[in-house]
C-alpha cells in the first residue's frame, strides 16, 4: 500500500471528482470534497516524510519500467510542492461551502467541487510525474478544469475572462507540446531523467534551443509571466472567490515548479544559458513584472483585481530568483513559492469573506469593515503585511533570501528593485487598510463572516506568522531542494 | 537570569495594560488609572534594570544568526529610562488634555499609546540590529492611529505622509543597509567597536552608513524630515511624548547605536563619507531652525525646532568621538525633557483658550502664568543656557567637535543657539509684557495637565544639577 502512495496522490482526487458529480446535493458534495482533500493531504504528508527519511521515490505506473512506462518521481522539491498544494486545497475547500452559498446558485455547487478536484488532480499530477508527456496531459486536465471554474463566476464577465484564458492557455499548452515533440524526436525518450542524461551529448544545439524556447513560452503563458499575463487579472477577478484563492495559491506555483524542473533538472540551466542568455531574460522580465504590475495595482479600485495584479508582480519575484541561476536565488524562489501561496490564500479567502457578507469587492465595499468584520480584516492585514515583507511574517523571509541572492550575484539594481516593489506593495495594500479602518460605514450593518470561512482564513494568516518566525521547515526544505537541483546535474 | 526576566517584563508590561484598558473602556477613570499605574510600574522596572547592569535574552531565532533578542546596555538603558519616565507624566497630561478637549475614541488612543511604548522598550533594549529594526517598524505602525486620531481628511493626509516617509525610508534604505551589513559582516549582533572586519572596504562602509543615515527616517535628517511636521495633526499628548521623545528619539538612538555598535566610532571617524554626513547634519540644524523661525503655528514651530535639535544628536554620532557621543546621549535626555515641556504648554494653551498661533499669544502670560513660566524654562533648556540641563549636552557636543577637528561645527552650534533664542524666546516677552486679551481672566488648563508640565520643567533644572552623574553613567558605557 505504502509504495503506491506516489500514484494515489493523483488518483484519489481524480476519482473523487466524478464521485462528487454523483452527489448532487451541495452539502454532500462539499463534505465529500473535504474528505478527498484531507485524504490527499494525508498522502502528501506521508510522501514528504518518506522523502525526508529515505530519499526520492520512483514509482513505475502499471509496473512498466521507464523509459517504456510512465515513471512517477517524488523528490525533495516535488514533495514540498505537493504538500503546499494540498494544504491550500484543504483550506479552500473547507471555506468553499460558506463562500459559494453567497456567490453561486445551489445547482452550481457540486460542479464547482468536481472542477476543483479535477484541477487539484491535474496540478498534483504535474508535480508527481517524471514524464514530460504525462505533464502535458495533467496540464490539460488542470487547465480545462480551470477554464470551467473561472466561467462559473457569478456574472457574465466571467465567461469572457474564461474565454480569454482558454485561448491563451491552449496556445501555451500547444507550445509546450511542440517543445516536447522536439525533445522526443531528438532523444527518443519522454522520461525526464533520461532526457537529462541524453540532452547534453546532442549535436543539434539549435533544435534543443528551439525546443526549450517553445517550452519556456508555453509555461510562461500558464505562469502569467510578464508580458504574457494579460489573462490573469480578469480571470482572477471574475472567477468565484474560492476558485481565485485556489488558483492564485496553487496554479501559478505549479507552473513555476514545472518551469524550475525543466530549466534546472531536465535541460540544465548551464547548458541552456550557453545557447541563449535565458537567465538575463528572466531577470529583465521578472523586474518588469514587479514594477509594472505593482504600479498597475495601485490604480485599481477592485480589491480582487489589486491582489490579482499583485500576483503578477509576485510571479516576477519568483522568476527573478530563478533567473539568478544560483543556489541561493533558487532557494529564494522556492521559499517565495511557498510563502506567497500562504499569503495569497489568506488574502483571497479574506476577500471571499468580505464578498460573502457585503456582496462586492470594490474598494468602497470595504468601508468601515475594520469594525464590522474585525476578524476578517485582521487576517487580511496579516496577509498584507506578509505580502509587503514585514519582519516576523513569512513574506519577509523570502524577500530576505532574494535580496541576499541578488547581493551575492553583485546585482545591486536588483536589490533596489525588490525593495521598491515592496514599497509599492505598501501603497496598494494601505489603500485597502485605510478604507477599512478609517472610513465609516453608512447604512446597513454588516456581521462577521461565517465560522467555516474564518477558520481556514486564520489558519492561513497564522501560518504566515508561523513561517515568519519558525523558518526551519521552509528554509531547510527549500535549501535541500535547491542544492539538489543545482548539484544534481553538472 | 534576573536581568533577562526584567527585560521581558519591560517589554510585556505595557502590552499587559492593553486588555485592561479595553475592558475598562466604559469607565474612563479606571482606564486612565491602569495607564498611569502601568507607566509608573514600567519606570520602576527600568530603575531595577539600572541597578542590575548588563545581561541579555534571546526570544526567538528566525534564521541561523538572525534572532530577536534583548540585551541590556547603558545606551539603551538611558533611552529606556527617559521614555518610561515620561510615559506616566504624559498620561497624566493626556487625561487633562483629552477630557478637556472632549476627544472621541479615547480608549483606542490609550491602547495604541501603550503598544507604542512597548515597542520603544523593545527598541531600547534590542540586542541586535534586526530586533531594533522590528521594533522600529512596530513603533511606526502603532503610532499611525495616534497621528490620524482625529480621523479628519487633514489628519489622514498627515498620516499618509507620516507613514509613507517613515516606511519608505526604512524599506528603501534601512532594509538594504541591514541586509548589506549581514552580507558583509555575517552578523547583526551589537558589539562595541563594530562588527565589520578589516577586509570590508571603506567604500562599502560609507555606502552602508549613508543608507543607515537616511534609512532611519525617524531621526528626521533633512531631506527626509517632512513626516515630523505632518505628524503634528495628532493630539498634543501624542506630539509631546511621541514626536518629541519616543519616536524621534527612537530614530536618533538607532543612529547612535548603529554608529557605536555596528560600525564602531573609530571606524566612522575615519570613513571618507563622514565629513559629508557631519555637514549634512549641520545643514539640517541650521535650515530647520530657519524654517522654524517662519512658522506662526506653534506646534509647527516646535516640530521644526525638533528637526533641528535631532540634527545635534545625529551630528554628535557622526563626529564619532567619546565626547561627542556623550553629548549626543545627553542631548537625547535633555531635549526630551525640554521639548516635552514645550509641547505640554502648546496643548494647554490650545485646550484652555483655543489658540494655536504664536501671533495670538499676546499677553497670554498674564492669563496662564504657570504655563508660560514652564515654557520659558523648557525653552532655556533647549537653547542650552544655565542653570538648565540643555547646557551640558551642547558643552560636550562642542568638545566633541573640537576633538574631531571640525571648527565649522562650533560655529554651527553657536549660530543655532542664537536662532533658538530668536524663535523660542520671542514668545515669553510677548506673553508677559503685552497687555492681556480683553475679557480674559486667569485660567490655566486642567490641573493634571499643569502638574505634568511643572514636573517636566523642574526636571530641566534638576538635570542641570545632576548632569555630572548622568555624564558619569554615560562614560561607564563601553563604546569601543
Amino acid at each position: 500500500m505504502l509504495n503506491h502512495f506516489a500514484v494515489l496522490q493523483v488518483v484519489v482526487p481524480l476519482l473523487a471528482a466524478p464521485a462528487c458529480l454523483i452527489l448532487e446535493r451541495a452539502r454532500a458534495a462539499w463534505l465529500f470534497a473535504c474528505l478527498a482533500c484531507l485524504l490527499s493531504l494525508g498522502i502528501s504528508i506521508v510522501l514528504f516524510m518518506q522523502v525526508q527519511a529515505s530519499g526520492p521515490i520512483s514509482y513505475a505506473l502499471g509496473g512498466w519500467d521507464a523509459p517504456w512506462g510512465i515513471e512517477y518521481r517524488i523528490d525533495a522539491l516535488s514533495s514540498f510542492v505537493l504538500l503546499l498544494i494540498n494544504l491550500v486545497a484543504v483550506a479552500v475547500v473547507i471555506a468553499a461551502n460558506s463562500s459559494l452559498a453567497a456567490e453561486l446558485p445551489e445547482p452550481r455547487h457540486s460542479p464547482f467541487y468536481v472542477l476543483l478536484l479535477l484541477c487539484l488532480a491535474g496540478l498534483l499530477g504535474i508535480v508527481a510525474t517524471g514524464d514530460v508527456f504525462n505533464v502535458f496531459v495533467f496540464l490539460e486536465i488542470s487547465s480545462l478544469a480551470t477554464y470551467a471554474l473561472v466561467a462559473l463566476g457569478r456574472d457574465r464577465r466571467a465567461l469572457f475572462a474564461a474565454y480569454q484564458y482558454l485561448i491563451v492557455g491552449t496556445i501555451g499548452a500547444t507550445f509546450f507540446l511542440i517543445g516536447i515533440g522536439f525533445l522526443y524526436s531528438l532523444t527518443g525518450t519522454l522520461n525526464m531523467a533520461d532526457l537529462a542524461q541524453r540532452l547534453p551529448g546532442l549535436e543539434e544545439k539549435r533544435l534543443v534551443a528551439a525546443a526549450f524556447g517553445f517550452i519556456v513560452i508555453g509555461i510562461a503563458m500558464k505562469l502569467a509571466l510578464f508580458p504574457l499575463h494579460g489573462w490573469l487579472p480578469d480571470a482572477y477577478t471574475h472567477a468565484p472567490s474560492m476558485a481565485t484563492a485556489f488558483l492564485a495559491a496553487s496554479a501559478t506555483k505549479v507552473a513555476l515548479y514545472l518551469f524550475i524542473r525543466m530549466y534546472f533538472d531536465v535541460l540544465g540551466h548551464e547548458a541552456v544559458n550557453a545557447l541563449f542568455p535565458v537567465g538575463t531574460l528572466f531577470l529583465v522580465l521578472g523586474s518588469a513584472a514587479v514594477l509594472l504590475a505593482s504600479l498597475a495595482a495601485i490604480r485599481q479600485d477592485n480589491v480582487k483585481r489589486i491582489f490579482a495584479l499583485s500576483s503578477v508582480g509576485q510571479i516576477g519575484y519568483l522568476v527573478i530568483g530563478v533567473g539568478l541561476s544560483s543556489a541561493l536565488g533558487l532557494q529564494a524562489a522556492l521559499l517565495h513559492l511557498f510563502n506567497h501561496a500562504l499569503i495569497k490564500a489568506a488574502l483571497f479567502i479574506a476577500v471571499a469573506a468580505v464578498i460573502c457578507r457585503v456582496g462586492g469587492s470594490r474598494l468602497e465595499d470595504f468601508r468601515g469593515l475594520g469594525r464590522a468584520m474585525p476578524w476578517t480584516m485582521g487576517a487580511l492585514v496579516i496577509g498584507a503585511l506578509s505580502l509587503i515583507g514585514v519582519p516576523l511574517t513569512a513574506g519577509f523571509v523570502s524577500k530576505w533570501f532574494l535580496v541576499l541572492a541578488a547581493m551575492e550575484a553583485g546585482m545591486w539594481p536588483l536589490v533596489a528593485l525588490v525593495l521598491i516593489g515592496s514599497f509599492i506593495a505598501l501603497f496598494y495594500v494601505w489603500r485597502i487598510v485605510e478604507v477599512a479602518y478609517f472610513q465609516q460605514r453608512e447604512a446597513v450593518a454588516v456581521g462577521e463572516a461565517p465560522l467555516m470561512l474564518l477558520i481556514p482564513l486564520w489558519v492561513m494568516a497564522l501560518a504566515n506568522l508561523y513561517f515568519g518566525i519558525d523558518t526551519s521547515l521552509t528554509v531547510g526544505g527549500s535549501e535541500q531542494a535547491a542544492n539538489f537541483l543545482m548539484g544534481g546535474r553538472p | 537570569m534576573m536581568q533577562s526576566n526584567l527585560l521581558l517584563i519591560a517589554l510585556v508590561l505595557p502590552l499587559l495594560a492593553v486588555p485592561g484598558i479595553l475592558l475598562a473602556r466604559q469607565r474612563p477613570n479606571l482606564r486612565e488609572a491602569i495607564s498611569l499605574l502601568t507607566g509608573v510600574a514600567l519606570f520602576i522596572v527600568n530603575l531595577f534594570l539600572y541597578r542590575l547592569g548588563e545581561g541579555g535574552v534571546v526570544l526567538v531565532e528566525i534564521l541561523p544568526r538572525l534572532a530577536i533578542s534583548l540585551e541590556l546596555q547603558p545606551l539603551g538603558l538611558l533611552f529606556g529610562l527617559v521614555a518610561s519616565a515620561l510615559w506616566p507624566i504624559t498620561t497624566l497630561y493626556a487625561i487633562g488634555y483629552m477630557r478637556g478637549h472632549g476627544e472621541d475614541n479615547q480608549t483606542r488612543f490609550y491602547v495604541f499609546f501603550a503598544v507604542a511604548i512597548a515597542a520603544v522598550m523593545g527598541l531600547a533594549y534590542a540586542g541586535n540590529l534586526f530586533t531594533l529594526f522590528v521594533f522600529y517598524e512596530i513603533v511606526t505602525f502603532s503610532t499611525y492611529p495616534l497621528v490620524t486620531h482625529a480621523g479628519t481628511e487633514k489628519a489622514l493626509k498627515g498620516g499618509r505622509t507620516y507613514l509613507s516617509l517613515l516606511l519608505g525610508t526604512s524599506i528603501v534604505f534601512f532594509i538594504p543597509a541591514m541586509i548589506g551589513t549581514w552580507f558583509f559582516a555575517g552578523t547583526l549582533e551589537f558589539q562595541p567597536g563594530g562588527v565589520f572586519g578589516d577586509e570590508v572596504s571603506p567604500l562599502v562602509l560609507s555606502v552602508l552608513l549613508v543608507l543607515f543615515a537616511f534609512g532611519i527616517g525617524k531621526a528626521a535628517l533633512m531631506p527626509f524630515h517632512r513626516w515630523l511636521p505632518a505628524a503634528m495633526v495628532a493630539p498634543t499628548p501624542v506630539s509631546a511624548l511621541l514626536h518629541a521623545v519616543a519616536v524621534v528619539k527612537a530614530g536618533v538612538f538607532s543612529v547612535v547605536t548603529v554608529v557605536v555598535y555596528i560600525f564602531g566610532i573609530d571606524t566612522v571617524a575615519k570613513l571618507p563619507i563622514t565629513p559629508f554626513l557631519v555637514y549634512l547634519a549641520s545643514a539640517s540644524i541650521l535650515l530647520a531652525s530657519l524654517v522654524a523661525m517662519r512658522q506662526d503655528n506653534f506646534k509647527s514651530r516646535l516640530a521644526y525646532s525638533t528637526v533641528s535639535q535631532l540634527g545635534y544628536i545625529t551630528l554628535g554620532a557622526f563626529l564619532a568621538s567619546q565626547a561627542a557621543i556623550a553629548g549626543s546621549l545627553l542631548h537625547i535626555v535633555m531635549h526630551a525633557f525640554g521639548k516635552i515641556t514645550l509641547f505640554f504648554c502648546a496643548g494647554a494653551i490650545y485646550v484652555a483658550h483655543h489658540k494655536s498661533q504664536v501671533s495670538e499669544f499676546d499677553g497670554m502670560g498674564r492669563v496662564m502664568p504657570v504655563t508660560f513660566i514652564a515654557f520659558t524654562l523648557g525653552a532655556l533648556s533647549i537653547i542650552g543656557l544655565p542653570p538648565l540641563g540643555g547646557v551640558w549636552s551642547k558643552w560636550f557636543l562642542m568638545m566633541g567637535a573640537l576633538d574631531s577637528g571640525y571648527i565649522v561645527v562650533l560655529a554651527v552650534l553657536s549660530i543655532s543657539s542664537l536662532l533658538n533664542i530668536v524663535y523660542l524666546l520671542e514668545i515669553p516677552p510677548r506673553a508677559f509684557l503685552k497687555p492681556a486679551p480683553e475679557g480674559a481672566t486667569l485660567q490655566e488648563a486642567r490641573s493634571s495637565s499643569v502638574l505634568a508640565m511643572v514636573i517636566t520643567a523642574l526636571m530641566c533644572i534638576a538635570l542641570f544639577v545632576y548632569g555630572g552623574d548622568l555624564y558619569d553613567f554615560i562614560r561607564s558605557a563601553r563604546l569601543t
